[in-house]
């Protein structure tokens, strides 16, 4: 019985353990494509054998303890009622090794654990750019701080940093706690309103990761995702000087009549679109919204077909956001898609 | 015994002249409750609140289970709307708050209140009224939270309500404050029988129950009951703050009016690790006693285990940081932090050494309740390298709010509690019901429950590595989690195919279980050398104590001259137990009762109006100036023991 159970339990250890191998995601800690998620992973691995080590003894001990005890039974020894005080002084050496050890072992996790907090604050050394990372009900904000005069840029719900270099993110909330988790690239950090903390970035090559919220955020904490693009210095440069550039307004067409709409309707009082006089601020910024990979914090692919489906019930797709269903006839949608397609 | 000052009139007491049938008859009658829905309501015996404790805990794990059901059903793949957000977030809420507040601990809560008074010997509970008036308040709190729940303002922002997003801009309405007074009413419930617990255990043990020879589960309800003294008063007064945010516009906990959203995290964990502990100690309480009786010897380490007890109930305190690495606190005070949570896993492995060394060195019988002891060691072990691995801040900053530390704090909870728990049911079911617990059935539901279990929360750690974050109510296609979601879904289902096999064979079992003698196992607690089910007044005699395992020894002895015709304990001296005094009992009465209404009337209107706080405890002052009314005892002899 009892050892039907150890040898199921031991089978599915080895099953999860070879399970291990298969983790990899846009969005898995076991990756380690950040400096310091490497480093913690590497951490992570430690603790992780030791954990098996440890637990594979607490096995074999229970397994022989039982058969042991088993023995005694059937003969008919072994300790029975009270044992005479201080009758085993062999166990209680036991005991008192067993304590040391597991406290040496301890300690030396606990070493670990400091030289891999050590290793990830000196990666993170020397000079960083500068990006802020703010987190709203339910998207986020994303500033870049250039110390150019008009160098400036604001985006949202996309995060882009250039690989190999030391990226600096601060992040803060205007209204309930969030957290920034990019599994593949680092450990994650609150967004605490009142609070500034930092997170510190460094990533060797380029790729594409996928960040979610991790504080419970309420309504829709769970479609509060964040694309992670780590780009070359040459495509990130680009990129920079694409999303400083103000989007031209639509001469004429379906654009034009969508960007006319925009304007006029509600939209304007909430988003921002650079060089336009659309200029809300309490909503994500769509000056370069076409260039984006997802819709309303990664809720949806960008598409057109997509785009249109937001705006014609976003209390469908993402019930509880904050943007309102605007009174648009079919034919007017297509025009804000369409005016909305020429923002790349 | 003497009969104290000769002016005194001659009470009838039991002694050799009083005894066996005669002695029953006349104790029944002091004792007994009066029959009918009245005599119940007013009962103030251990065992009735007990035994209705242990009714309601498992009434609340089951709803808390049907909670977690729906919430598996609706992750079980990708994109699902069997829920929605707004529903969702209210049953995680609820499933986490019921599990906690509504059923951990007070299921300990119950078994402590049924076994501590037999285990020490004794006749009642210190404080039975207030026992009595904490169930009526723990009753009344969750059935507050449920009915608010069926009526769509169950609490949505977490078992845990983080401010702001619990505070009065982000959840307007009325559920954050059904979930804040609902932790009231079950912080006062657990504050009285902590109160209770502790004052039976101190005050209340046999003659001779010296502290080194009191029973491993005692031990572990006494720490928990001092930690429950120590760490709610926490909550109460976050609750409190929060509530008063809420309603009177205090800025407790807003930062853009100096105040702070971090102070709710620093008090809700400061209650809330000590609350894992509240929870997992009655349990290793359960083990040490199952393993006692099974192997037919005391447990190994006998000192050790008890300084293990209480050096995690000490550790406990230093630990809550540990749910706060993420908030970007001070990186060198993080660090003792880490130091003390990797340093209450000692404590724990020192327990798991002894158990195993008293398996090892004795003569086990692997019945059922050693075989959840089993599961228990089997499962908890994993849970506590998991937690291991959550004390180092690096690691925890990857897994933390992920499904990681879902898996982790499962393992810890169920396989640290939950099965110590199932294994001591089955263990005292015999004492409770005077029937044994159907072996073969009993043996089905273990072998489903357990296999399901690891089925259904092993696969998490794997979903938290790979990136899926705790409290989302969907998630995407193509995140490579549809597969172990599904797999950790099915578990559930099965997992609670099993605890309701265990729940039906209590039920089954309680009428046609086979006829349990006074100890049907061999135990050596005191608990064992009654009937089963016990008489109102468990021992017919003062039960003396001479050593750990008072039923081993064949020399048995008791102490008489207690009255019979009214209540009367013997409370005996902290340390030694010496006898010290008699101590009246108090008879039952609908006090605690009227006066657990009036509180339930001030806490759920002042939900909705600040001045009932004021109004409200009009009524209740007159129930407690009724229920404490003093006793004239001028006529009686000084109750003193030579």
């Amino acid at each position: 019985m009892s050892r039907r159970l150890l040898h199921g339990t031991f089978a599915s250890a080895v099953l999860a353990l070879s399970g291990c191998a298969a983790l990899h995601g846009p969005q898995s800690s076991a990756m380690g494509n950040g400096v310091e998620s490497a480093l913690i992973g590497r951490l992570f691995d430690a603790f992780l054998w030791v954990a098996v080590a440890v637990y594979l003894f607490v096995l074999a001990y229970l397994a022989l303890a039982a058969r042991r005890g088993r023995l005694n039974r059937q003969r008919g020894d072994g300790i029975q009622g009270e044992p005479p005080g201080g009758a085993e002084p062999g166990w209680h050496l036991g005991l008192v090794t067993f304590a040391s050890v597991t406290a040496l072992i301890l300690f030396g996790l606990a070493l670990a654990t400091w030289f891999t907090d050590r290793a990830i604050a000196r990666s993170a050394a020397g000079k960083a750019i500068s990006v802020e990372v703010i987190g709203h009900q339910w998207w986020w904000e994303v500033r870049y701080h250039d110390p150019v005069a008009g160098r400036e840029l604001r985006t949202a719900n996309e995060l882009v940093i250039p690989a190999g270099a030391n990226v600096k993110v601060s992040l803060s909330s205007p209204d309930v706690i969030h957290s920034l988790w990019i599994p593949n690239l680092a450990g994650k950090q609150d967004l605490i309103p009142g609070r500034t903390s930092d997170l510190n970035l460094k990533v060797p090559r380029p790729g594409e990761f996928r960040a979610q919220c991790a504080e419970f955020c309420g309504l829709q904490h769970a479609k509060m995702a964040l694309p992670v693009s780590v780009k070359g210095p040459a495509d990130f440069a680009g990129w920079y000087n694409a999303g400083l550039a103000t989007p031209p307004i639509p001469t004429g067409g379906l654009a034009f009549a969508g960007y006319s709409l925009f304007i006029g309707r509600q939209c304007a009082s909430c988003h921002n679109i650079a060089g336009t006089p659309a200029s809300g601020q309490v909503a994500p910024d769509l000056s370069h919204i076409a260039s984006r990979k997802t819709i309303a914090a990664g809720a949806l692919p960008m598409s057109t077909a997509n785009l249109d489906r937001w705006i014609a019930d976003p209390q469908g797709v993402k019930p509880g956001n904050q943007m309102p269903q605007v009174p648009l006839t079919d034919a007017e949608r297509g025009a804000v898609v369409a005016y909305l397609e020429t923002l790349k | 015994m003497s009969d104290g000052k000769a002016s005194e009139r001659t009470y009838l007491r039991d002694g050799p002249d009083l005894t066996g049938a005669p002695l029953h008859d006349k104790l029944l009658a002091t004792w007994q409750d009066r029959p009918g829905f009245w005599g119940w309501a007013g009962s103030v015996d251990h065992k009735s609140i007990g035994r209705r404790y242990l009714v309601t805990a498992f009434v609340f794990l089951s709803l808390g289970g049907v909670l977690a059901l729906l919430m598996r059903s609706q992750l079980a793949s990708s994109n699902l709307h069997l829920l929605g957000p707004d529903r969702y977030n209210q049953i995680f809420t609820m499933h986490g708050t019921t599990m906690m507040f509504l059923f951990a601990v007070p299921v300990m809560d119950a078994m402590a209140i049924y076994l501590v008074p037999l285990m020490v010997g004794t006749r009642n509970l210190a404080f039975p009224r207030l026992n009595a008036f904490s169930w009526w308040m723990y009753v009344a709190g969750g059935s507050m939270l449920w009915i608010a729940f069926v009526l769509n303002v169950g609490p949505d922002a977490g078992w845990f309500s983080y401010v702001p997003l619990a505070g009065p801009e982000f959840s307007p309405g009325k559920r954050v404050d059904f979930w804040a007074q609902m932790v009231t009413f079950t912080e006062v419930a657990a504050l009285a029988v902590a109160v209770s617990i502790t004052a039976t255990i101190l005050k209340g043990r046999a003659p001779g129950m010296t502290l080194a020879r009191t029973p491993l589960f005692v031990w572990a309800m006494l720490v928990v009951s001092l930690m429950v003294i120590f760490s709610m008063p926490a909550i109460a007064l976050a609750s409190a703050m929060l509530m008063a945010d809420r309603m009177v516009g205090t800025q407790f906990f807003n930062s853009y009016e100096y105040g702070d959203s971090l102070l709710w995290q620093h008090m809700f964990w400061f209650f809330g690790h000590p609350e894992v502990y509240i929870i997992f100690l009655p349990a290793t309480g359960f083990v040490s006693e199952i393993v006692q009786t099974f192997t037919g010897r005391q447990v190994f380490g006998h000192t050790a285990v008890v300084l293990s007890l209480v050096a995690t109930g000490l550790l406990a305190f230093g630990l809550w940081v540990h749910h706060m690495f993420a908030t970007g606190l001070p990186r060198m005070g993080y660090a003792f932090y880490t130091a003390a949570s990797m340093a209450v896993s000692v404590p724990s492995g020192i327990q798991i050494f002894c158990w195993l060394a008293t398996i090892w060195t004795g003569r086990p019988r692997f019945t059922l309740p050693m075989l959840w002891v089993v599961a228990f060691i089997v499962t908890f072990v994993l849970g506590g390298l998991t937690g291991v691995m959550l004390a180092s801040v690096p690691v925890d900053l990857q897994v933390h709010d992920t499904f990681f530390v879902v898996a982790h704090f499962h393992y810890v909870l169920i396989g640290g509690a939950v099965f110590p728990l199932l294994g001591a049911i089955t263990y005292w079911f015999p004492k409770f019901t005077g029937r044994m617990m159907n072996e073969r059935v009993g043996r089905i539901a273990f072998w489903i429950a357990v296999p399901a279990f690891h089925l259904t929360f092993f696969p998490m750690h794997f979903l938290g590595i790979m990136g899926m974050p705790r409290r989302v109510y969907t998630y995407p296609g193509g995140m490579g989690w549809d597969t172990l979601n599904l797999v950790a879904s099915i578990g559930a289902f099965v997992f609670a195919a099993g605890v309701v096999v265990f729940i039906g064979n209590v039920l089954w079992s309680a009428r046609n279980g086979e006829p349990a003698g006074d100890d049907p196992w061999g135990a050596p607690g005191l608990e064992w050398a009654t009937t089963s089910p016990p008489q109102p007044y468990n021992f017919p005699h003062q039960p003396v104590v001479l050593d750990a395992t008072p039923l081993w020894n064949p020399e048995r002895a008791v102490a008489r001259g207690l009255r019979v015709e009214d209540r009367e304990v013997v409370l005996t001296t902290v340390f030694e137990a010496r006898p010290d005094l008699r101590e009246p009992s108090p008879v039952p009465t609908l006090w605690p009762m009227i006066a657990a209404a009036a509180t339930t009337v001030l806490f759920v209107s002042s939900i909705f109006a600040p001045w009932a706080v004021v109004i409200g405890s009009v009524p209740v002052a007159i129930a407690l100036i009724a229920w404490f009314w003093p006793k004239d005892r001028s006529h009686e002899g000084e109750p003193v023991v030579d």
